[in-house]
């Protein structure tokens, strides 16, 4: 939401993507697992959205790169999966710079989705309490920048 | 310098960082709800639990910006003290005003907290003065909202008939319009706004991906088929595309989103007392980006009533965020009645 910085909305080559898909995806579920764990044991992310999430399968899919992370939570644990489920519980897709601007609070989910940049597959219901428990974690607070309005 | 009156902005927050987003970038006034069935926008994971109902009444308090409670859907049977104690926590709370439709509640309301300002819900389906003027002898209401079916010069002729103060919306997703009223979400999956605070629940809904098509079911019901660079829309019977005589299409209405930055000046001339951002259920990227844009333009137009003119960079900011990424002015400029 920043004024000063914006991430562009790009798409990767080709060449990356064909590389990238063959590379071990192991790395991209461990570092996601630990991020997501590192967020809820600082208490960003709420517990009553969490137990919803207990057991289910994930998979963040970034088109462009050719990557793929898949992941689930058990006992508390966010933890990554060594192999790709055939058919996840959620499966999210976009480029990089789609997830980039999400994570950045550049730009809406919806607006994405309804952009066609952002693809959501599998149980919607649990897609939405993702979405609205990353929509309400408190970023820490940056520095004022130049207010819009006076 | 002189200043026109223009209309108040009432932005929505579905999250703690939603609110902070609407009033630091300008919104008069918030609305927002309970993690429950009492508001209308009853989604998994979205609402406000009473820690953060409390930081963000403080939070807009604190910057001299109003909290307004939407508790705007039907008490369901055997369960009305749900809905009574929703209004009593909000008293309790010391939001600026509760947003109402069922006018049971709206009754236990004015008769338990008399000094409790009421807002008739756009669910309490409310189109004419009678109706409005009813709301207000019945049960004192300040405030209607009215449903997004009448033309501009219906709406000047409620508020030259009533003592009431008229909100419209202002910008957000549009659906078949007949709020309060609609029976489409119903008669798909047995659930409903008015009954358990969800249009077409998430749990209802399933997008399917196969090479160069993405298809919409709604409890099995195909809604659309979207082409790879087809912009799409929220997955709603009223925005579905159906086969009527032979033709296929949007039989009902487009995916689209309503936006009166060019009606403004007419908005505030026939003296609208404010103007409602639709949206709970989006981002807090999405409320910073239309509250910003709509701020300016308020603010633009309370400057230089007589030179107004829309900004491309408004209307650039507000198309982006749109549902199928499109913008209409809806009913305001039909010439139907």
């Amino acid at each position: 939401m920043s004024q000063g910085f914006s991430i562009p909305r790009f798409k990767l080559p080709a060449l990356v993507a064909s590389l990238g898909s063959r590379l071990p995806q192991w790395p991209h579920s461990l570092v996601l697992a630990t991020a997501l764990n590192l967020a809820a044991r600082i208490g960003l992310l709420p517990e009553d959205s969490l137990v919803l999430l207990e057991g289910r399968t994930f998979l963040v899919e970034v088109l462009d790169a050719g990557g793929q992370a898949s992941f689930t939570y058990r006992d508390g644990l966010f933890r990554p999966l060594s192999t790709v489920p055939e058919t996840p519980d959620l499966a999210f897709s976009a480029n990089l710079s789609a997830f980039l601007q999400l994570l950045a609070r550049q730009e809406d989910p919806d607006t994405l989705f309804f952009n066609r940049e952002l693809a959501i597959v599998g149980d919607t219901e649990l897609g939405l309490v993702i979405k609205n428990m990353l929509d309400a974690v408190e970023l820490p607070q940056l520095p004022r920048l130049p207010a819009f309005r006076h | 310098m002189s200043r026109t009156q223009v209309p108040e902005l009432i932005c929505p927050a579905g999250s703690l960082p939603a609110l902070k987003a609407a009033v630091d970038h300008g919104a008069d006034a918030v609305y927002l709800g309970y993690r429950d069935d009492t508001n209308a926008r009853n989604f998994a994971g979205l609402n406000f639990d009473h820690k953060a109902m409390v930081e963000g009444i403080r939070y807009a308090h604190s910057r001299q910006r109003k909290v307004l409670m939407a508790i705007n859907t039907f008490a369901q049977p055997g369960r009305v003290a749900d809905w009574q104690r929703a209004v009593d926590g909000a008293a309790d709370l010391g939001v600026d005003a509760v947003i109402l439709a069922d006018v049971g509640l709206l009754d236990y309301a004015s008769r338990r907290h008399p000094e409790l300002r009421l807002h008739l819900s756009v669910q309490g389906s409310a189109t004419s003065y009678e109706a409005v003027n009813f709301a207000q002898r019945e049960f004192g209401v300040r405030r209607a909202v009215l449903p997004r079916v009448l033309t501009l010069a219906q709406v000047e002729t409620v508020i030259r008939n009533t003592p009431v103060d008229i909100e419209v919306f202002g910008f957000g997703s549009l659906c078949v319009m007949n709020e309060g009223r609609c029976w489409l979400s119903s008669y798909a999956t047995g659930e409903s706004p008015n009954t358990v605070g969800a249009c077409s629940p998430a749990k209802y809904v399933k997008w399917e991906r196969s090479p160069g098509v993405m298809s919409t079911r709604l409890n099995g019901i195909l809604i659309d088929r979207f082409g790879d660079d087809e912009p799409a829309g929220y997955p709603t019977l009223c925005k579905g595309r159906f086969e009527v005589n032979g033709d296929t299409y949007y039989a009902l209405e487009e995916p689209t989103s309503l936006n009166v930055l060019e009606v403004l000046p007419q908005i505030a001339a026939i003296g609208v007392a404010a103007i409602k951002v639709e949206g709970r259920q989006r981002s807090p990227t999405y409320v910073a980006q239309v509250t910003r844009a709509l701020r300016a333009a308020l603010d633009e137009l309370a400057r230089s009533p007589g030179s107004f003119s829309v900004k491309p960079t408004w209307q650039a900011e507000l198309a982006h965020v749109s549902e199928g990424s499109q913008v209409t002015l809806g009913a305001y400029n039909r010439p139907w009645r």
